[in-house]
């Protein structure tokens, strides 16, 4: 015999859902999404006895109903897709809640195979279970198996292909509730049009749970009833069963049903499951005594985050430098190789510098989800948001959001994908984009050099440290006014588990950090290498001078280009802050990155340095900054206020290209370019006219 | 059960156990405490408050779980 399976995992987070999900599969994944907290899922297949077994990793979930996407998500598989088993992942240490889950996908009529996780644990614990009973209670096969040893992984997929192959007969069971929502319950089901659940498989528990959800009033299948045929009918009886269980029970039916669910666990709970006597004190309370201390809980997060940070770019750096490296030289052999001309100029500056730029955030990239992927499979990850909510709920955001924003201080991109750990959109989304607002390591070099060149050095480190600060404060007051005019409504909930604690295997960190790094190579080199050619087209073109002759020089050439026009474009609007065109041109480079800033200030103001070679010698040994402090008429002031500028306005393009593809519209990446730009003009104009006001830095 | 007796989450001290009655109120929040396992019945025990004051961390059998003042607020519990 042979064929195919489709099983789907689901099981509460937390619960070990990934980890047997990487035991079943291995290494043949099909990368969907993001893992974790994502709303796509997850596939992957393993051969089997003669079978052939596709396996869907659900989000993980405390419940079925329509509340978050990663529920409906969830549901919206079991219940469309062609599931044959759905193996429901339960932790073993806390199964009383774990089941919740199990009651509701037994009313989804799936047939349904238990794998109890973490047995070794639960042992360790002095929970002992009735496997048997357990098993005969909920009329559900149960084995036992160990995620993080790899143990059971055979007998599950035994399990599997044993439920598929006697499946056939076997009766529909459910859980029961008290009689008069049983009596409702039917009364809904007769009026449910037959097409609604007829010549569909288990269509008897189809009807029977439409009608549960209905009587809950859950707003997804409400509103797929509202637009069926008979749905005057249908509703009327939703409500008048509504109102009768209302009066009789003095509260919402959902709330009777979830009771409903909860009994039948806690007897099916007690019947079959022995807790200990007096509760152990586990490792995990050992831990937090010390990390979530009322005092240390503090620092010991600060530590970890300088840590995270630490690795994340330290140890990132090097691979950086060899990247950046490797793709020099090889821009260096194609230039020998190739004939001058267009064809050199856009593969060696447009595509090998696009996708250079890619590729040279990759050791960060993947440093820091080593990182995040470790803190996430330990249970840190919920402890950093609990120790730091207060503070982002001041602002209107939620403890969540605290990472990304301090791994914005490196770079932008990492810390806008690790914001998918937030669930709440809005959240999500405000904190986004108040992440460019955090000054990135790409900006470091603009301020370097300008402070070098303005600054006393006495003063340079406040003036610094200044810049970092007005980023941060404008953040939060940023974050603030989008929470509450343009993302009004109220933030997630922080109910939120705190995990115990656990020692991740190394494959699946590796997987997980993999998986995410791969995305980043993918979703993001593709948008930015056209970009990074259309950046490239602007500096190039028109080739030629106005009478037809080619460029003397390449600041000539630069002062010509499309870029250059723009610059002269664009110089009414930044004269009011002190800035000339040339500083508009380097503006407009910097979009592709900020550093470029640096780059292009440099080829403006050296290239007229040779004219001022020829006038004395002394000029030729000054230092760049010192170049560029004599050439470009700045004041201290104007210095300045180029800083903040930087620090503010439009996010580079990578930036703006991982915003498109995190929110899958160009609707917040245009959003926040224009953001940034008026908060920038506003921020800087301020500066500027305040200083010659009182005269700082004139 | 006299309202007056009746304390929420908030009203608990680290160690202190309590039992839950009622959850106020009806929505979303108040239905993800309940798939959170917090429901008439339940029994906890506050463990800890964050650094800063806010949020609580609560310990129920098997797990822990974390919620803010104003959303402890919602559940009411008969003390131990």
């Amino acid at each position: 015999m042979s064929g195919m399976i489709t099983i789907a995992l689901a099981g509460n987070p937390n619960a070990g859902k990934t980890t047997i999900f990487n035991n079943l599969t291995g290494s043949h994944q099909h990368v969907g999404n993001y893992p974790g907290v994502t709303v796509e899922k997850k596939e992957g297949k393993v051969r089997f006895r003669d079978y052939q077994i596709t396996v869907i990793d659900l989000p993980g979930t405390y419940s079925l109903t329509a509340y978050s996407p990663e529920e409906v998500v969830a549901r919206n598989v079991l219940l469309e897709e062609d599931i044959d088993i759905v193996v429901n992942i339960v932790d073993a240490t806390n199964i009383e809640r774990n089941l919740i889950l199990t009651t509701q996908l037994m009313e989804l009529g799936a047939p349904l195979v238990i794998a109890l996780n973490m047995v070794d644990m639960s042992l360790e614990q002095g929970i002992s279970i009735d496997l048997q009973l357990f098993s005969q209670l909920l009329g559900v096969q149960v084995v036992p198996v160990v995620g993080r040893k790899n143990t059971g992984t055979t007998e599950l997929l035994e399990a599997v292909v044993r439920n598929f192959e006697e499946r056939t007969g076997l009766p529909e069971k459910y859980l029961r509730y008290s009689e008069d929502i049983e009596t409702q319950l039917r009364e809904i089901a007769n009026t449910l049009p037959e097409e609604l659940y007829k010549n569909k498989k288990r269509s008897e528990s189809l009807q029977r749970w439409i009608s549960i959800k209905l009587l809950e009033n859950d707003r997804d299948v409400v509103k797929r009833i509202e637009a069926a045929s008979q749905s005057g009918i249908i509703m009327e009886q939703v409500k008048k069963s509504r109102s009768m269980l209302q009066q009789k029970y003095g509260q919402e039916p959902e709330m009777t049903i979830v009771e409903g669910r909860y009994a039948f666990v806690r007897g099916a709970c007690r019947e079959a499951v022995s807790l200990p006597a007096v509760e152990r004190v586990t490792t995990t309370d050992k831990i937090d005594r010390f990390i979530l201390h009322r005092v240390l809980g503090l620092p010991v997060f600060l530590v970890i985050m300088w840590l995270l940070f630490q690795m994340t770019f330290t140890l990132g750096t090097p691979p950086m430098e060899w990247i950046d490296a490797g793709i020099t030289r090889l821009g260096e052999y194609l230039g020998r190789l190739l004939p001058d001309g267009l064809l050199k100029s856009l593969l060696i500056d447009g595509v090998i510098g696009g996708v250079g730029g890619v590729i040279v955030f990759l050791p960060n990239i993947m440093f820091l989800f080593l990182g995040i992927s470790f803190l996430e499979a330990t249970g840190y990850m919920a402890r950093a948001a609990f120790v730091t909510d207060k503070m982002m709920h001041v602002v209107g955001l939620h403890g969540k959001s605290f990472i990304p924003l301090i791994l914005g201080f490196g770079c932008s991109i990492p810390a806008i994908m690790a914001t998918r750990t937030l669930e709440n959109a809005r959240d999500r989304l405000a904190t986004i984009l108040i992440i460019p607002l955090m000054s990135c390591g790409a900006r470091l070099p603009v301020y370097t050099l300008l402070t070098a060149a303005f600054f006393d050095k006495k003063i340079a480190g406040n003036i610094l440290f200044s810049v970092y600060l007005a980023g941060i404060i404008l953040a939060m007051i940023m974050a603030k006014l989008f929470r509450t005019l343009l993302l009004p409504g109220q933030s997630e909930p922080f109910v939120m588990e705190l995990p115990a604690y656990r020692l991740p295997t190394l494959k699946s960190v590796v997987i997980q950090m993999w998986i995410r790094a791969w995305h980043y190579l993918m979703k993001a080199g593709t948008v930015i290498l056209a970009a990074s050619v259309i950046i490239w087209t602007l500096f190039t073109f028109p080739l030629y001078g106005p009478h037809g002759m080619p460029h003397p020089d390449p600041n000539s050439r630069m002062e010509q280009s499309y870029a250059g026009k723009i610059g002269r474009l664009i110089e009414p609007v930044i004269k009011p802050l002190g800035f000339d065109w040339k500083t508009g041109i380097a503006l407009l480079a910097g979009f592709s990155a900020k550093e470029v800033v640096v780059s292009t200030l440099g080829t403006l103001y050296s290239i007229e340095d040779i004219e001022s070679l020829k006038e004395g010698e002394e000029n030729a040994a000054a230092s760049f900054a010192e170049r560029v402090k004599e050439q470009s008429g700045y004041t201290p002031l104007v210095a300045y206020v180029l800083m903040l500028f930087v620090l503010l306005y439009v996010p580079c393009l990578a930036t703006v290209v991982i915003v498109y593809r995190e929110t899958n519209s160009w609707k917040w990446p245009l959003f926040l370019v224009l953001y940034t730009l008026v908060l920038a003009w506003v921020i800087s104009f301020a500066v500027y006219r305040t200083g010659l006001l009182l005269q700082i830095g004139g | 059960m006299e309202t007056n007796t009746l304390n929420t989450i908030s009203n608990l001290h680290p160690g202190e156990k309590g039992r839950v009655y009622r959850i106020k109120g009806t929505g979303p929040v108040q239905r993800r405490l309940v798939d959170m396992g917090i429901v008439p019945g339940a029994v906890l025990e506050m463990e800890r408050c964050a650094p800063l004051g806010d949020p609580l961390e609560i310990k129920l059998t098997g797990y822990h779980l974390s919620l803010r003042k104003e959303e402890a607020d919602l559940v009411e519990i008969i003390k131990y």
